[in-house]
This record gives structure tokens, sequence and C-alpha cells, in this order.
């Protein structure tokens, strides 16, 4: 089994606020790990750690074997590493094609524009944005955003893909949807790791499943081993809500 | 998609700007030609700008650094070394762009109004430093023998050889325009502009492209700045450093429609044009420049995305017509 | 020994001028603070204020001093003016926009100044006697333009930590939405900070009208020693414009002593630029 991406003891702070401590991880090559915990836990620190965009102060981050800790987030998506955002950021006044030949031209595989757009218009009818292209991101709506988030991502065609809550604000009919295309992308081969509210989606597409709180790692191991994790279930009491949904899991 | 519909936005440029520079010829008016050669000036130096602005994204208040800096080099070389005009043109336009690849690669790091005001402060400081520099002749400038016009078949001729290579200019600004505008390096820079964060994390080495685009920004305004100070007859740094002409090139930029290929063309035109005619009129002669404050805040105010912008947003089928 | 005279006798002038280039930067750094918006029309109005102390000393024989209050007044009106006609559309636009927007306004004033009283330099011959200090001769006007300064400067302090809209301001400098949503008018507040800034450099040009000549154009001059001190005390931070303004005067009465003082304006620009790379909350700003 490879290990695509190694995190080793990584440790973050922003002025007092001690936002990482000491998160260890191994990520085989081709499993969906599921990053979970209470809001402010550090899930997308962790993710701009990853990949570049705030630096780790401590600790070492590997990708294919190579120490990328201390590169530019370019770096990262050159060596094959592409992520969503939480908050979609499109590019507002280009077209949804031109957004995603952005990824294809720019990232991993570094595309030469002609090759770009045809790469572009397979990956949004992938994410079934196809119809759309023409469009200018900016009328796009906000389901609509979130697959074109993960098809310029795609279009990069990274071998691993970080996925940020991906599924919030959408209804059950575009979550399903969206698990689909999820399952579909693993099945091309390509590594996710994916922050994700929606504790019955996360349960069921993850291979493993870590739980951070406080910037701490408190948990790591299969869903069943964290449904059942004592720790992980005194994480969440203080989010009564969440807490019900695990329990339901149960 | 056949290769003469995929380039039908180079089109509309070449044709305005090739009729343009045509009309002098044909009416053989040397009036008409002093006009048009300022509109060609401003067609070069309006589209260089808007590769940074309108296709980056930042916004540099003191572009006309690249024109003054460019000019005095160029002029330097003609008159002290006996450089022909076309190797001092080739001198401005590499001596401004060696100076914003220079200068990009420190204050491209700032970002909005920081950089803004640090592109003013550029300009500041080089007006300031020339007016210090004997080499150039210090704040009286340079004055270029009249001697040196014979070589051009004198002041005549060499006035209408300046007009020519003005339209060149004025062509090649437009075409650069448009190979960065229609490129994998332009589609960076597009995405540099509408999220420069997650252009980054996209894959676009930000710093690089940047300095770039500042480069190409710079060569032609460098050798039209070589070319009116020739035409002038003198540089000093009070006509080669104007903060106000920096300005000015922005409205045009905005005018038009920034970001567009087209855009700063139409906005140069439409600038001199009413400035032309506002100078000339008896009713607003005096307050002209107010008349053109109240049109800027219209513009301002209420076109944001200037003429083109607003055609291409409105009309959709004109977008490729319009790049 | 004759460098350390020449210093003696330019320093005390050169600081006691940084009190007023501080005024001036103190409004042009509130409304940036404020709303982010560099305001291209302070130069502008800093001419009127010198215009204003022309009218009020040459045309109507009032001692220039008396002009001050009510020079504050009218500077505080059209700044609200401004803001309402120019600036609040584009507030929460790009830059560009308000940077062009209050250009605009710039190109207003100046036109019609330039109509009404052409590019000619005018001239304020006031005096308010002077005194030796050792070699220096300190002029009276410097004296008490330094005082009128500090009294702004005071007034402005107490006016944001002590008064009801002088807090609000400092909310919506703070954080514009949570202000709206406690209740904070922000748009009256907006209007009110920029008034504010544009009064302050009315005031500041009043007071420079009694020391040089100037014309309707000598404004920008001005304008880019308000970017410069603004960038010194930090962006934002009006309290620091004061120091800014300070280091500035003494800069230009020290650096005279040493090398020609056409460098000043070079040394000026490359401390600005470089203080924008390496330190651009300024001197005194908290790093942020």
């Amino acid at each position: 089994m490879t290990i695509l991406l190694s995190v080793q003891g990584v440790s973050k702070r922003f002025g007092g606020l001690q936002a990482l401590t000491n998160v260890t991880f191994d990520l085989p090559q081709g499993q969906i790990l599921g990053l979970i915990g209470p809001n402010g836990a550090g899930k997308t620190t962790l993710f701009n750690a990853i990949n570049g965009v705030f630096p780790p102060e401590e600790g070492r981050i590997l990708f294919r074997e190579k120490d990328v800790t201390r590169a530019k987030p370019y770096e990262h998506a050159h060596l094959g590493m592409a992520r969503t955002h939480q908050i979609v950021q499109p590019l507002n006044d280009l077209t949804v094609r031109e957004n995603v030949m952005v990824g294809a031209c720019f990232g991993h595989e570094q595309h030469p524009l002609t090759h770009a757009a045809k790469i572009a218009d397979e990956v949004l009818e992938f994410v079934g944005l196809a119809a759309k292209a023409e469009q200018l991101a900016g009328s796009l709506n906000v389901t609509q955003k979130k697959r074109l988030e993960m098809a310029r991502a795609l279009a990069a065609r990274p071998y691993l893909l970080l996925l940020d809550e991906v599924l919030a604000g959408l209804n059950p009919s575009e979550i399903d949807g969206m698990i689909q295309t999820i399952l579909k992308i693993r099945e091309k081969g390509i590594t996710i790791i994916m922050i994700e509210h929606l504790m019955k989606a996360v349960m069921n597409v993850s291979d493993r499943i870590i739980v951070l709180d406080y910037g701490q790692q408190i948990a790591e191991g299969s869903p069943e081993e964290i449904a059942k994790n004592e720790k992980v279930i005194e994480a969440y009491l203080g989010d009564p809500k969440l807490a019900e949904q695990l329990l339901e899991e149960e | 998609m056949n290769a003469w519909k995929k380039h039908l936005g180079i089109v509309l440029p070449l044709l305005t700007v090739t009729a343009l520079a045509l009309w002098p010829v044909v009416t053989d008016n040397p009036a008409n030609r002093e006009s048009v050669f300022t509109i060609l000036k401003a067609v070069a130096l309006a589209s260089s700008l808007n590769i940074l602005l309108g296709y980056t994204g930042y916004v540099s208040f003191g572009h006309i650094v690249f024109y003054g800096f460019g000019g005095y080099v160029g002029i330097y070389l003609l008159t002290e070394k006996g450089w022909s005009l076309g190797e001092a043109l080739l001198a401005g336009g590499v001596a401004s762009g060696l100076l914003a690849l220079l200068l990009g690669s420190a204050i491209l790091r700032l970002r909005g109004a920081y950089f803004a005001l640090a592109t003013i402060g550029v300009n500041e400081a080089m007006r300031a430093f020339i007016n210090n520099f004997e080499l150039f002749g210090g704040p009286t400038g340079i004055t270029l023998k009249f001697s040196v016009y014979k070589e051009y078949g004198g002041a005549a001729q060499a006035l209408q050889t300046a007009f020519y290579i003005g339209a060149g200019l004025a062509l090649l600004a437009l075409i650069l325009s448009y190979m960065v505008r229609s490129s994998k390096f332009g589609l960076g820079l597009l995405a540099i502009r509408e999220n420069e964060d997650a252009a980054e994390v996209m894959g676009v080495v930000t710093p690089r492209a940047k300095t770039w685009a500042y480069v190409l920004s710079a060569i032609i305004p460098g050798m039209v700045g070589v070319l009116f100070f020739f035409k002038n007859g003198n540089v000093e740094p009070h006509d080669a450093f104007p903060l106000h002409s920096s300005i000015e090139l922005l409205v045009m930029v905005m005018l038009g429609g920034q970001g567009t290929v087209f855009g700063p063309i139409l906005g140069a035109f439409a600038y001199q044009g009413m400035r032309g005619y506002l100078v000339t009129s008896p009713v607003f002669k005096d307050i002209q420049l107010s008349v053109s404050g109240v049109l800027l805040l219209v513009i301002v105010l209420f076109i944001p995305a200037g003429a083109i912008g607003w055609l291409r947003h409105r009309i959709p089928p004109l977008r490729r017509l319009l790049a | 020994m004759q460098q350390l005279n020449l210093l003696l006798t330019s320093l005390p002038d050169g600081l006691l001028l940084g009190f007023v280039y501080g005024l001036a930067a103190m409004g042009l750094t509130l409304i940036w603070g404020v709303m982010n918006v560099i305001n291209l029309s302070h130069g502008p109005i800093i001419t009127l204020g010198m215009f204003s102390t022309f009218f009020i000393y040459t045309r109507l024989g009032l001692n220039p001093y008396i002009g001050v209050l009510p020079i504050a007044l009218v500077g505080l009106l059209l700044g609200i003016l401004i803001y309402t006609a120019a600036v609040h559309r584009v507030i929460n636009g790009p830059h560009l926009s308000s940077l062009l927007a209050t250009f605009s306004v710039n190109m207003i004033i100046i036109g019609l100044g330039t109509a009404a009283l052409t590019t000619s330099p005018y001239n304020v011959d006031f005096s308010a006697g002077s005194f030796k200090l050792g070699n220096a001769t300190i002029l009276g006007t410097r004296i008490i333009a330094a005082i009128v300064t500090l009294a702004f400067t005071g007034g402005l302090y107490l006016f944001l930590y002590r008064t009801r809209p002088g807090k609000f301001i400092r909310a919506v400098a703070n954080n514009r939405a949570a202000a709206e949503l406690m209740g904070v008018p922000s748009t009256r507040i907006l209007a009110l900070s920029f008034g504010i800034g544009t009064m302050l450099a009315a005031v500041a040009g009043g007071l420079i009208a009694t020391f040089f000549p100037f014309s309707i154009l000598s404004g920008s001059g001005y304008e880019l020693k308000s970017f410069v001190i603004g960038v010194l005390g930090g962006l934002g931070n009006p309290i620091g414009a004061l120091f800014g303004g300070l280091i500035l005067g003494i800069l230009e009465g020290i650096i005279p002593a040493f090398i020609e003082s056409s460098w000043v304006p070079v040394i000026e620009f490359v401390l600005f630029i470089f203080i924008l790379l390496v330190r651009p909350s300024g001197l005194f700003g908290a790093k942020k």
C-alpha cells in the first residue's frame, strides 16, 4: 500500500490560538479519509496547512515522498494536489468553462489551452454542469458553484483531492447526487480527504475517519470504530444536534 | 471553429486603428495628423495599461513612469550617444521593461490600494530622482539637437515618420493585448484578477505571472515615450512623469471597458475626442476639466464596466466580436 | 560646524511645519481607516482651505485665524456633500471605483478653481511676529499653526474616544457589518467621517496659506506628502499621522544640511515605498 500523503506532528498557531496540535496521520493511495469535528476544531486549518496556504510552524508534510511543508499553494497544485473551498470561490467574470480550464492549464498536468478546453468539457459533463459551460460563473447558484469548485479541482487530474464541506447547504437529492460523484471520483483512482458535517454521508463513503477537537486529533479509525468512540461522543456533546445524528447512526 | 471566427476579436480593433491611422494620410492634413497622433499615443498607452489593470486587476496609478523613464533613456542615447531612432526606441522599451521587472518583484506583493499608492510613490520618486540626475540634464532635461532631424529628412519629414511609427506602436500594443488576452498566460492573469488566492491554489504561479504582466505593460509605453519626446524635441521631468496623465489613462481604460481588447481603444478615442471638443468649445473651454470630472463621475457611478463591458453584458452575442 | 549651524536653524522650522503636515494627513488617514477609501480629492480641499484664508485676510481684512472655525465648518459640510454625491455608491466597489470617483471630484474642483482664480500664485502677506532661538528665527505663524494643530488633534481624540458619534466612527472603522448589526447608522457615520477628514484637510490648507505662496494647483504636492505621512504613521491611524507629519517635517529640516534640498522628495518617496513594502501598517501601527 503506497502512502500518498504523510502528515507528521503538524502544529499551527494563530496569535494566542493553538489551531492545530501535533496532528499525525498517513493516507494510503486510493482511500477516502473523512475529517470530522465540531466547528472551529481546525479542519479547514489542516487543509490550509496541507496545501500550503498557511504552512504549519512545526511538523512535516510529505506528499508522494516529497517534503512540501514550506511549498507554496501553486507548487502543491503542480505536484498533484487540488482542493475545493468551504466558501466557494468562483472566478465570477469568467465563464464556467474558463474556470475549469484554469485548473487544467495550471494544475497538475499543465495542459495548453485547446487541450484544457476539451478536459473542461469532459469534467463539466462528469459533474453535471455541461449545460452551463458558457455562462458566467457568478451567475450560478450555490449548488452549481460547489460543483464548479469540484470540476476545477478535477480538471487538474490530481492525485489527491481535498473536499471542504461540499455537501453543506445542499438538499437531500442534491446530497445523493454529490455522494455518487464522490464515489465515482474514487473509482478513477483519486485519493480524497473530505471535511464534512453530515455524519451519515461521511460515515458511508469514508474508508477511515479522523476526528479533530480544539486542534487535537482525538480519534482515528474506521467509521464503525469512530461511532462507538467515547471521546468522540463526548466532544460532540457540546453540539447536541450532531450528537443526536451520531446516535442515530447507531 | 475556423481560424477566422476564432480570431474575430482582433478584427474590429485592427480595423479601427488602421482606419484612424489612414485618415490624416487620406485627407493629407497636418492638423488632423497631430490630433490622430495624440489618439494613437493614448491607444498604445491605454492598451498597455489594460494588460495590468484590465486582465490582472492591479491598479497602477503611476504607469506613466514607464513612458517617462523609457523616453529619457531613449532620448539620452539618441542625443548623447548618437543612436538611431530605431535603436533608441528599442532601448527605451527594454529600459522600461527592465524597470518593471525590478519594481514588479517588489511592489506586486502589495494588493489593492496599497499597490496603487506604491505606484504613485514610484512615479514621484523617479521624477524627483531624474530632477537631480545630472546625466539626464537634471531639472532642465535633454534637448534634441535640431541636426538630429536631418537624418530623417528634416523636421517636417521626421514628424511624418514619427506618425507612422506611432501608428505602428498602437497596432503593436493592441496585438500584444490580444495575444495576452487569448493565451494561457492571459487566462492565468484573469484568474488572478478574479481571485488571487484561488488562482494560486489552482496552480497559477502568481508572483511570476504578475511580474510578466507588469513587464509587458511597460515596454510599449517606454517606446511611446521615446517617440513622443523625439517628436517634441526635448524631455524634462515635468513632462515625463505627469501623474494626472497616469490617471487619464485609467479613465480611458475604464471608459471603454477594462479587460477587453477593444475597450481601451474606444476609451482613448472617446476621451481624447471629448477633451479636444471641450478645450475648443467656447462654452466649456474654461471649465473643461470640471466637465470631464462630472462625466467621469457619472461613468464610475453608473456604468463601472465601461462601454464595452456594458454592451457585452447586455448583448451576449457581441461577446466574440468585442473581445 | 557649519552643517550643525544649518541644522539648528532649519530643524525648528521643519518640526513646526511637520505639525501642519500631520494635520492634513490626519484627514486622509481617517477616511482610509474608516472606509478604505484613498481620497484623491484631498489636495484640492487643502487648496480650498488656502484660498479661504486668502479671502478672509486679503479681501475681508480680518485676522486669518478668525477663519479657522468657518473653514472647518465649510470643510465638514463639503466632505459630507462629496461623500453623498460621489463616494457612497462605490463604497463597496473595487478600489479603482472609489479612487476614480474621488479623482473626478478633484478634477471638478480644480477645473472650477482654475476658471475662477487662474493658476497664478497667491500670497497671504500676514505676519504674527517672530523671535530668535539661538541662530534660528521662529515665525509666529508657525507657532500658532502648531498650536491650532494640537488643538484639533486633541479635539479629534476626545471626539473619537469620548463622544457617541466618535465611538460609532471607531466601531464602523473596526467592523462595519458588525456595527450595523448593533444599530449604528453606518451611512451617516461614513458621511460624518468623510466630512471630518476633509475638515482637517481644509484647516491645514488654511494654516499653510500663512507660510508659503500657493496656487490652485498647490494641493497636489501636499496630497502626496499626506500619502507619505499616512503610510509613515500607519494608514488609518489619525494620531499616528501627527507623528508621521513631525517625522517628515524633521526630515525636511535635516536633509538640506547634508545634501541639496532637491533630494528631499527622492528620499521621502523612497522611504514611502520602503515602508509600504516592509511595514504597511506604519511605524506606529500594530502588526496585523
